[in-house]
């Protein structure tokens, strides 16, 4: 378990928050980014007259994968067998981990190379391969730079956002041989050394690994989608190619593919197709890898599935624009969530696949201001879910934690109309030492997070409803 | 459009009563300027939206067989806090379900088509665009997120500002963005909170308006807080304190 003790240990999401939103340089490159991807997106989706209909189609097929899963991944692993692919079943991320390990080790290489991929790193694979002898090279530019960096990624789509090209330049010039000594930050110049870097590992590599963003049941064939080429090099040039794919991701039939391919790429790139979209049926003779094992992943996905009301984070397609357009993450980055899957799908995604003990502090990392929700191309109610999580949350506190007696407090009188109108009244005698000039600056303990930045209008003098009483003294109640 | 205007309950919400009653007020005078007849049924407290959202949803259940006993009778519902409806709109079916009580869940089926916004009462039940207000004073509004996200009222309430006399309404830059509130959203993430409503401020001031109007008290005691704070010299209104706001005789 010791590639998992670095999540285990995470902050709490608003210790963890308060320590990204004081990074400047971070606020600044986040800022940016999201603000000219939520632009783009928005444009490309105002082209397609049919978008709400895609949408749609796109939730009621998910629901249908989810509904009959266990049908969908047989036929899976029968197409995949048929078309001369090997399947293997991983219960969990350490399952995973030794099985993909174990191939690798049979062909005897000592490194591979990968397509970015946030299953395997949500199973956090390359820590796992490094203790067995195998280096594992990234070959997405993005989560290249995140590998040389020793960080972590920071968005699903875009995982070095946190990132501004002068700080690339600056990681180019310190880790990468082929690093000229007059590069300067020009994009184009940057990707050109990352090119040379890997071109070189492409040629030689015997094994690839790659995650999926679907694999259609019927005829056995998997695809991923990219923007590089990367993602085509590893899955045609090596010997064997090793796919890691969470079970949710089948699809039933291969017309079905049509519609993720256009909500997929105008949701998270703003393109109108992605510049690479590679599939692949089992193995070909002669042409491309000679070997292909698909490993179908549950890694928590079962407990997902379990909750009526949360599976529907299971439709997700892995397509960032909720990132993209939360005000929260916006601000924080995607590190404060500690996890892989981070900002509105992460808050709910996070927890039913970690458990609420390990990211219990996700559910409430959001206004609830449903701007998630609203660019979703899968419909997941986001805001809905966060609700419920919040609910097993607050269920599982114990009896006498200050907040549940507080909110049971509370409740009991606003269920009780008299209690309620004399707590407005005793509210108006309470509030005497805290308010002045008809606003209160301080208030004590939790509730001091509201004056840290803002004033309190104190309680008025009246009421409205005894304001109304008044009004209509004398007449009949 | 209906020639017989209609008899509302006012369900003025715990915040509205409690601490905004300059808004509910104003509600009252504008709706019977326009020949409403308004009572104010006072068994009614608070529709639970905090502890709903912040995971308490089954202290939430006595709430919600309080507001069905409190407002049953009522030909219509109306409440000048967007969150508020759609708390009763979106989840009051959930708190039913919860409760397990088939008629609660029936009684909330048949209420909420008569719970409105007050901006949806006035353009689509009463008809109404032009309230025959005046309010000489630079206004911009931000369109909460529960207003238009969750109960789309769309523009319904600028409408009803744009035809306000004297009235300057300038547009306010990232108006759909949050403005940080989100109940207590603002105090176990209060740093998140206060990057949010920080910027939020900054969009009202670049408008260089006098005052920030909104569908939502509560959203408005988060922005007013900060403009407080920051002596920044802007006051926020609720829309229907402006649109109640008339001509001196």
């Amino acid at each position: 378990m010791a590639g998992s003790v670095e999540h285990a240990e995470h902050a709490p999401f608003p210790v963890a928050a308060r320590t990204a939103l004081a990074d400047t340089q971070l606020r600044r490159n986040l800022g940016r980014a999201t603000h000219a991807i939520r632009i783009k997106r928005a444009a490309v989706v105002s082209e397609m007259p049919d978008w709400e209909a895609l949408r749609e189609a796109g939730r009621a097929l998910k629901e249908r994968v989810l509904r009959h899963l266990d049908h969908y991944l047989v036929e899976l692993e029968q197409s995949v067998q048929r078309a001369g692919g090997n399947v293997h079943w991983a219960r969990d991320a350490d399952e995973c981990n030794r099985i993909v390990a174990d191939l690798a080790v049979s062909h005897g290489v000592t490194d591979v190379v990968k397509v970015k991929s946030l299953t395997t790193e949500e199973t956090e694979l390359n820590e796992a391969l490094a203790q067995r002898g195998i280096s594992a090279v990234e070959t997405d530019l993005a989560q290249l730079i995140i590998q040389l960096s020793h960080d972590t990624p920071s968005h699903i789509l875009v995982p070095a956002i946190h990132r501004n090209r002068a700080e690339i330049r600056e990681l180019f010039m310190r880790t990468l041989q082929e690093a000229p000594a007059d590069l300067s930050d020009d994009p184009r110049r940057l990707a050109m050394v990352a090119r040379e870097h890997l071109r070189r590992r492409f040629m030689s590599a015997k094994v690839a690994i790659s995650g999926a963003n679907f694999a259609v049941a019927q005829t056995g064939t998997v695809a991923v989608v990219e923007s590089e080429g990367n993602g085509r090099m590893c899955t045609t040039l090596p010997h064997v190619l090793i796919t890691v794919m969470g079970i949710e991701k089948v699809l039933p039939t291969w017309q079905d593919v049509e519609v993720f391919l256009q909500l997929l790429p105008r949701s998270s790139t703003a393109e109108r197709m992605n510049p690479y979209t590679s599939l692949w049926t089992g193995v070909t003779a002669f042409d491309g890898p000679q070997e292909f094992h698909l490993v179908l992943l549950d890694n928590g996905r079962s407990n997902a599935l379990a909750d009526p009301v949360g599976r529907q984070a299971l439709n997700c397609i892995r397509c960032s624009a909720c990132l993209n357009v939360c005000p929260v993450y916006e601000r924080t980055g995607g590190h404060a969530y500690g996890s892989v899957y981070p900002g509105p799908i992460g808050a709910i995604l996070t927890p039913m696949l970690k458990g609420l003990d390990e990211a219990g502090t996700l559910p409430f990392a959001s206004s609830l201001c449903g701007a998630c929700a609203e660019v979703c191309p899968v419909k997941i109610e986001i805001p809905r879910v966060l609700v419920h999580l919040r609910h097993q949350v607050a269920e599982h506190k114990s009896r006498r934690a200050p907040e549940r007696v507080t909110m049971q407090a509370l409740a009991r009188v606003f269920a009780d109309r008299r209690l309620y109108e004399a707590a407005q009244r005793s509210g108006r005698v309470a509030q005497w030492p805290l308010a002045r000039s008809g606003k209160i600056t301080r208030l004590p303990g939790a509730l001091g997070g509201w004056t840290s930045a803002r004033d309190l209008p104190a309680l008025p003098a009246q009421t409205f409803r005894e304001w109304w009483r008044e009004r209509h003294r004398g007449e009949p109640a | 459009m209906s020639s017989r205007p209609p008899g509302v309950s006012l369900f003025v919400t715990c915040v509205g009563d409690t601490l905004f009653p300059k808004a509910a007020i104003a509600v009252v005078a504008l709706l019977e300027r326009l020949g409403v007849f308004v009572d104010f049924p006072r068994e009614q407290t608070c529709c639970g939206q905090m502890h709903f959202n912040t995971g308490y949803q089954r202290e939430v259940i006595p709430l919600v067989r309080r507001f069905v006993s409190t407002f049953g009778a009522s030909e219509l519902i109306v409440s000048p806090s967007a969150s508020c409806v759609a708390m009763v709109r979106d989840y009051y079916p959930v708190v039913a379900a919860l409760s397990g009580d088939s008629g609660l869940t029936a009684q909330v089926d048949a209420i909420i088509p008569r719970v409105l916004e007050l901006s949806e009462l006035l353009v689509d039940h009463l008809g109404v665009d032009d309230v025959g207000a005046y309010f000489p004073h630079r206004v911009t509004f931000h369109p909460t997120c529960h207003s238009t996200r969750l109960l789309k009222i769309g523009d319904r309430p600028q409408r009803l500002l744009r035809a306000v006399r004297g009235i300057e309404l300038v547009e306010l830059p990232e108006a759909a963005q949050c403005c940080g509130f989100g109940g207590t959203f603002s105090i176990k993430n209060a740093d998140t909170s206060t990057a949010m409503l920080t910027d939020k401020v900054r969009a009202i001031l670049d408008t260089g308006a006098e005052v920030c109007s909104a569908a939502d008290s509560s959203c408005l005691m988060n922005i007013g807080g900060a403009l407080s704070r920051q002596r920044a010299g802007v006051r926020t209104m609720h829309f229907a304190e402006i649109l109640a706001a008339t001509e001196p005789l």
